[in-house]
C-alpha cells in the first residue's frame, strides 16, 4: 500500500490499514536500529524543526534520535530559549521556519489544534507531538507497536486505560487508534476525570479499578498531570492512589497475566506502585520508549515521501 | 503492466545454466568457500542467491550463509520519486567482518542500486571483500562499477528494458527484452 498523507496531526480519522503500514514499516526501523551503525541516509538535505512549546524529554529526544538516524538536519526549538519569550506568535514563527525552507515540523504546543493550524501555515509537512489535551498520535502508534511485539492480533484484545483521561492526549490517541484496530477498549478514572464525549466513543466506562484489572489483557495507566489540576477533580492524591492506583496487591487479587503500559513520566506510588513499573514479568514501560524512536523514524520516513510542489 | 516482448533471451534451461556456470566461477575465484557469504539484494537477487547457494551446496558439500538486503532506503532517487516505496528488513544473520562477500542482483543497469547496496552493507561491518554478481548486464552505466561474475551481457538501446522473471515470483524462469513505457525510465535495475 502507499502512503498518501502529508501531516500527521492525530488517529482520528486514520485508517487501520494505514496505522499497519506505519507499524510494519516500524519493524524494518527495529531492526536498523539494531546495526553496528544505526543509521540511514535517507533524509539526508531534509531539514526538520522540533518546535516544543510544552516541556517534554521522552518525545523530544525520541524525535529528535529518530530524525539524526535518518540523517536529517534538525533544529530544536524551546520557548525558554526563542523569541516565544519575547511575544512571537505561534502564526510568526511559522511563516519565519516557512522562509527557511523546513521540510517537516514536529510540533508540542499547549493548545488543543495548534499543529492543525500550522499545517495550514506552512508548506512542509507537520508531525503532532502532542497538543493540549487532544493528540499524542506518535505516542499511541509506538504502544500499538509495543502491544503488537506481545499479543498477535488487536482483534478482541483488551486495553484498560486508567487514570487521568479528561485531560491526555495519549488516551485520546489511543483510544482512536486502539478502536480502530478491533481491540476493546475500557475507561477508568473518578468520575470527574472522564470527558463528556467518552460516551461518544466507543469503549466501555468502569469506575472500579479491580474490575478494570479484572476485565484486561493490557492495563494502560496514565500519569497524573499535576500541572494541570487546576479544580479538584479529585480530594488527595493519597486518596487517588488507594482508589486508582495500579498496585501489586490488586494484581495478586486478579490472579491473571496483565501486561501493565505507561506513556511517562511515571508518578512512583501515585497511579503505579514504584516496583510494578520496574517488574520485567508485567512492565513493557522501556520497551516502549524503544519503540518510540522506530516509530518516530516510519512516521518521518512515511510522510517525507510526496514532493513538495 | 504487460509490455511488448521482443525476445526471450534466457529460456528455464538456460537459467539454470546460468546459475550453475555462475557458482563454479565464484568458487573458482575464491579458492573454494572459506570466509564466503552470499548476498541478495530484493527482490529477485535474493532468489538468484538462493539458487546459487543451492548450487554451491551441490558441488561442495556444504551450505554458505545468506544475507538479505533491501537497499530502500539507500537509494539516491528517493527525492525524485513522488511516492514511498516500501521498505523492507534487511536480514544479515552471520557477522560480515573479514568476509568475502558475494553481492548478487538480477540485472546491473545504471550501478545505483549496485552504490546503494554497498553502503547498506558497510552499515553491518567491515567486509574483506566485496564482489558482484548479476544475471544480466545491460550496459548503460552512470556510476564506475564493474561486476566480477555476469551472467549474460546484453547491450540494450534506450527504449528497451530488461525483464527477469523467476518461479519464486513470477510463475516462470526466464529473462525477456522488453520495450520501455514511454517516456519512463526503467526502474529494474
Amino acid at each position: 500500500m502507499s502512503f498518501e498523507r502529508k501531516h500527521l496531526l492525530g488517529l482520528e480519522d486514520v485508517s487501520a490499514e494505514e496505522i499497519t503500514h506505519i507499524l510494519d514499516t516500524a519493524e524494518t526501523f527495529k531492526e536498523i536500529l539494531q546495526r553496528p551503525i544505526p543509521k540511514v541516509p535517507t533524509l539526508r538535505g531534509k531539514t526538520i524543526v522540533n518546535l516544543f512549546y510544552e516541556a517534554s524529554t521522552r518525545t523530544r529526544f525520541s524525535f529528535e534520535l529518530a530524525e539524526k538516524r535518518l540523517s536529517a538536519d534538525t533544529l530544536n526549538f524551546s520557548t525558554s530559549a526563542s523569541a516565544v519569550k519575547k511575544g512571537e506568535s505561534l502564526r510568526d514563527t511559522a511563516q519565519n521556519i516557512e522562509a527557511m525552507k523546513v521540510d517537516m515540523v514536529v510540533i508540542r504546543h499547549s493548545a488543543a489544534g495548534a499543529p492543525h493550524y500550522l499545517a495550514q501555515c506552512i508548506k512542509g509537512s507537520v508531525i503532532n507531538a502532542g497538543d493540549g489535551c487532544h493528540e499524542h498520535p506518535t505516542q499511541a502508534l509506538l504502544d500499538m507497536l509495543t502491544i503488537r511485539d506481545n499479543y498477535k492480533d488487536f482483534k478482541g484484545l483488551r486495553v484498560a486505560i486508567v487514570g487521568d483521561i479528561l485531560h491526555s492526549r495519549v488516551a485520546r490517541s489511543n483510544i482512536y487508534g486502539l478502536t480502530t484496530m478491533g481491540a476493546e477498549v475500557a475507561l477508568c478514572a473518578p468520575q470527574t476525570l472522564i470527558p463528556y464525549e467518552a460516551e461518544k466513543w466507543n469503549v466501555r466506562l468502569l469506575n472500579d479499578v479491580d474490575e478494570a484489572i479484572g476485565f484486561a489483557d493490557i492495563v494502560m495507566a496514565l500519569r497524573i498531570q499535576m500541572e494541570r489540576q487546576t479544580q479538584n477533580f479529585f480530594p488527595t492524591l493519597r486518596e487517588y492512589h488507594n482508589f486508582f492506583g495500579i498496585t501489586r496487591e490488586r494484581l495478586d487479587r486478579a490472579n491473571k497475566k496483565v501486561t501493565i503500559m505507561h506513556p511517562g513520566p511515571i508518578n512512583r506510588g501515585i497511579e503505579l506502585d514504584s516496583d510494578l513499573a520496574d517488574d520485567e514479568h508485567h512492565s513493557v514501560i522501556l520497551n516502549q520508549v524503544t519503540n518510540g524512536v522506530a516509530i518516530r523514524m516510519a512516521v518521518l520516513y512515511l510522510l517525507s515521501g510526496e514532493t513538495q510542489e | 503492466m504487460t509490455r511488448k516482448v521482443k525476445a526471450k533471451i534466457i529460456d528455464e534451461k538456460g537459467l539454470k545454466r546460468t546459475v550453475t556456470r555462475l557458482a563454479h566461477e565464484i568458487l573458482e575465484r575464491n579458492r573454494g568457500i572459506e570466509k564466503l557469504a552470499i548476498v541478495g539484494i530484493r527482490t529477485r537477487g535474493v532468489f538468484l542467491a538462493q539458487r546459487i547457494i543451492k548450487e554451491i551446496e551441490r558441488i561442495e558439500g556444504s551450505t554458505l550463509p545468506l544475507g538479505i538486503l533491501d537497499i530502500t532506503l539507500y537509494r539516491d532517487d528517493f527525492r525524485q520519486k513522488l511516492k514511498q516505496p516500501v521498505v523492507q528488513q534487511s536480514e544479515i544473520p552471520f557477522d560480515i567482518d573479514e568476509k568475502n562477500i558475494v553481492l548478487i542482483d538480477d540485472v546491473l543497469y545504471t550501478g545505483r542500486t549496485t552504490r546503494a547496496a554497498l553502503e547498506a552493507l558497510m552499515a553491518f561491518g567491515r567486509p574483506e571483500r566485496i564482489q558482484l554478481a548479476v544475471l544480466v548486464d545491460r550496459g548503460h552505466r552512470e556510476l564506475p562499477i564493474k561486476p566480477d561474475y555476469v551472467g549474460k551481457n546484453i547491450p540494450t538501446s534506450i527504449g528497451e528494458e530488461i525483464q527477469v522473471k523467476m518461479k519464486e515470483v513470477d510463475g516462470e524462469d526466464c529473462v525477456l527484452l522488453v520495450e520501455s513505457p514511454e517516456n519512463a525510465k526503467g526502474d529494474d535495475e
